[in-house]
């Protein structure tokens, strides 16, 4: 069938865009551990600058390098993905492409009549319109990619626009205050956890458009004996680590550094004094570095329900690696593996983050290593959703082909 | 009619009879060791201008416990308002990608002058969370001119930072009027022409909290000694 045939390019640049959004990630994850996120106050400007056109010597200078790679990568990731866009929505997307692109590109070129202080996002928007404008014009005529594909493409599309959206709100409203909290905490948080999903989407593409995938079909035998992979399990963690994830952004982006400095205890004790004077306590006891604001007894209390989540997290993946170790798929059981592996590998790092004193380079390893988590919980979950592994004695692969 | 108007005179003379408050501020127990910013030393342009790795200047203490940048802050004088209008500018410098002073105090609506002395780019931030207080936040060239802010809400210990170099900041404490002093090296302090009369005096550092007590001005000023507790 035509519609099921693999595309080796199109499963390569899929992969690709996917890296690039770990990478994208992991520069974020460098800009918030350096607390170097307001070191361009301004956006989608730098420093009055056109974003692309920032003189190397301000691009280099402290925080600004991560801050501004972390915007010029994002700009390349969100150019990807609109060709990953095209590509997977075959010719069928060139219309919308042309009607999105041609508004954005109006829409962009009016903004800037609002007032001055709309120039610089208008600009903003009209490139965007012209790069999406681009990909609805090129000449190919592919078919469009099998199955979901193109839905998933187009939400990539929307994704990484929004993505981009929250990015530069983080920036521009960092100093408002809503319900007693600063719009640019609550914006960065928005704007890690979106990260992680869109992050989650791409590898899904690259996944579908995998000869794995494509080629092994659909099992609707609705005779075959019931298997035995654990689907309510695995969604269930995978749901557990994405929450996991969010405590861990709130963490991150109150800019308060480490709320407990040490581990597996925590100020000395395994369970901390929350009180009041033991708080002011540890304000006074502890010599930042850097410009932490202090640290409160919420905050306290949300990394030892990390640290608890990551307890609840590992028993989880380990009863699912228990579980998946029975089917008869080796695929599954290697995911099962490597997901257990990196969820203990997870858990070192978070360790690690803590001894290190929540050093730049080993917080962001341990941003990466849950994006990874979460990844693989997901691809194993869309995996035991769609193929129908059942158990058998044997260590023989009896999923079936719909075909 | 006589009671009103020898109270009158009583307050007039009274603020006319006004003297220096002395003091100083001393820490009992050991300070928690200060860290090196070793992000400073390994920054490509900041590590050049300094020798060896600085350190934090949390708790400045002296041999004899004598603690620096602790605010002294007088409460309650009669008709105390602010004159930051009229006060000389507070100046900032940023030198050797430290802030300096770490500490200091300003009246609201007193001019805080922000230097940049380094041979690169800074940004000054400043995070005021008293209500209706807006923050300030410009990127500083090397080279440019000073930048001039003001605090209009009184609040302890507003924090000053640079986005660009994560490990420079200050604070800024702002009162509404002008009997107030930030302890020098020596943990000494001097708050000039304060009214007569008996005040609460208050005293706060950033990390070993806050004391105060009553203390009495006369025609020849008063004294006053603090100990804060180390932690």
């Amino acid at each position: 069938m035509q519609e099921n045939r693999f595309n080796p390019w199109l499963h390569r640049y899929a992969v690709l865009v996917a890296l690039c959004a770990l990478g994208l990630i992991a520069i974020g994850g460098l800009v918030t551990s350096h607390g170097v996120g307001m070191a361009v106050p301004d956006w989608p400007t730098s420093f009055g600058y056109n974003m692309f056109a920032l003189p190397f010597s301000l691009w280099l200078t402290g925080g600004v390098f991560h801050e501004h790679t972390h915007r010029q990568w994002a700009s390349i990731v969100g150019v990807l993905v609109v060709i990953l866009m095209r590509w997977v929505g075959g010719r069928k997307a060139c219309k919308p492409l042309l009607i999105i692109g041609g508004v954005e590109l109006l829409v962009g070129f009016a903004l800037p009549l609002l007032g001055a202080e709309w120039k610089g996002g208008g600009y903003f928007l009209s490139g965007i319109g012209g790069v999406v404008l681009l990909a609805g014009i090129v000449w190919a005529r592919n078919d469009p990619a099998p199955g979901n594909l193109p839905k998933l493409g187009w939400s990539a599309f929307w994704l990484v626009q929004l993505q981009g959206l929250l990015g530069g709100l983080r920036v521009v409203l960092d100093a408002h205050v809503f319900a007693g909290t600063k719009l640019g905490v609550v914006f960065g948080i928005f704007h890690g956890c979106l990260g992680q999903l869109f992050f989650v989407l791409l590898c899904i593409i690259a996944l579908m458009t995998s000869r794995w995938w494509l080629e092994r079909g659909v099992s609707k035998d609705e005779s075959a004996v019931p298997d035995a992979t654990p689907r309510g399990l695995l969604i269930a963690t995978t749901a557990l680590i994405f929450l996991q994830l969010i405590l861990g952004a709130t963490m991150r982006h109150q800019h308060a550094g480490l709320a407990i400095w040490d581990f597996p205890r925590a100020h000395g004790q395994w369970w901390p004094d929350m009180s009041d004077a033991a708080i002011q306590q540890y304000n006074a006891t502890r010599s930042e570095v850097v410009a932490a604001d202090p640290i409160t007894a919420a905050q306290v209390g949300l990394q030892m329900v990390h640290r608890v989540g990551a307890v609840l997290i590992f028993s989880a993946v380990a009863v699912c690696f228990m579980r998946l170790r029975r089917s008869a798929d080796v695929v599954l059981r290697r995911l099962g593996l490597g997901w257990l592996l990196l969820v203990l590998a997870q858990a070192g790092l978070g360790a690690w983050t803590i001894w290190s004193n929540k050093a730049a380079d080993v917080a962001t390893l341990h941003v990466v290593g849950g994006a990874l988590s979460l990844v693989l919980g997901f691809l194993i979950s869309i995996i035991a959703l769609r193929f129908n592994f059942r158990c058998c004695t044997g260590g023989q692969n009896l999923a079936s082909n719909a075909a | 009619m006589k009671k009103v108007i020898a109270l009158v005179v009583m307050g007039f003379t009274a603020s006319l009879i006004a003297g220096d408050l002395t003091g100083t501020v001393t820490l009992k127990g050991t300070a928690p060791a200060e860290k090196e910013i070793t992000p400073l030393k390994e920054d490509a342009t900041c590590g050049k201008l300094v020798s060896g790795t600085p350190k934090t200047t949390h708790y400045v203490v002296g041999a004899k416990g004598e603690l620096a940048n602790c605010v002294v802050i007088i409460k309650g004088v009669p008709g105390a308002k602010s004159t930051g209008a009229s006060a000389a500018p507070i100046v900032v410098d940023q030198k050797a990608c430290i802030y300096n002073p770490h500490i200091f105090a300003a009246q609201t609506g007193q001019k805080i002058t922000v230097k940049n002395s380094d041979p690169v780019m800074h940004n000054v931030h400043t995070s005021p969370t008293a209500a209706g207080a807006s923050e300030f936040n410009t990127a500083q060239m090397q080279g440019a001119p000073d930048l001039s802010l003001t605090l209009d809400k009184p609040e302890s210990f507003v924090k000053f930072k640079c986005d660009v170099h994560p490990w420079m900041f200050a604070y800024c404490t702002v009162v509404d009027h002008p009997y107030f002093a930030v302890t020098d090296k020596d943990g000494k302090f001097t708050i000039k022409n304060v009214p007569a009369g008996k005040y609460t005096v208050e005293v706060a550092h950033r990390k070993a909290g806050t004391t105060s007590q009553e203390v009495e001005i006369k025609a020849d000023g008063g004294k006053a000694e603090f100990t804060l507790e180390a932690k």
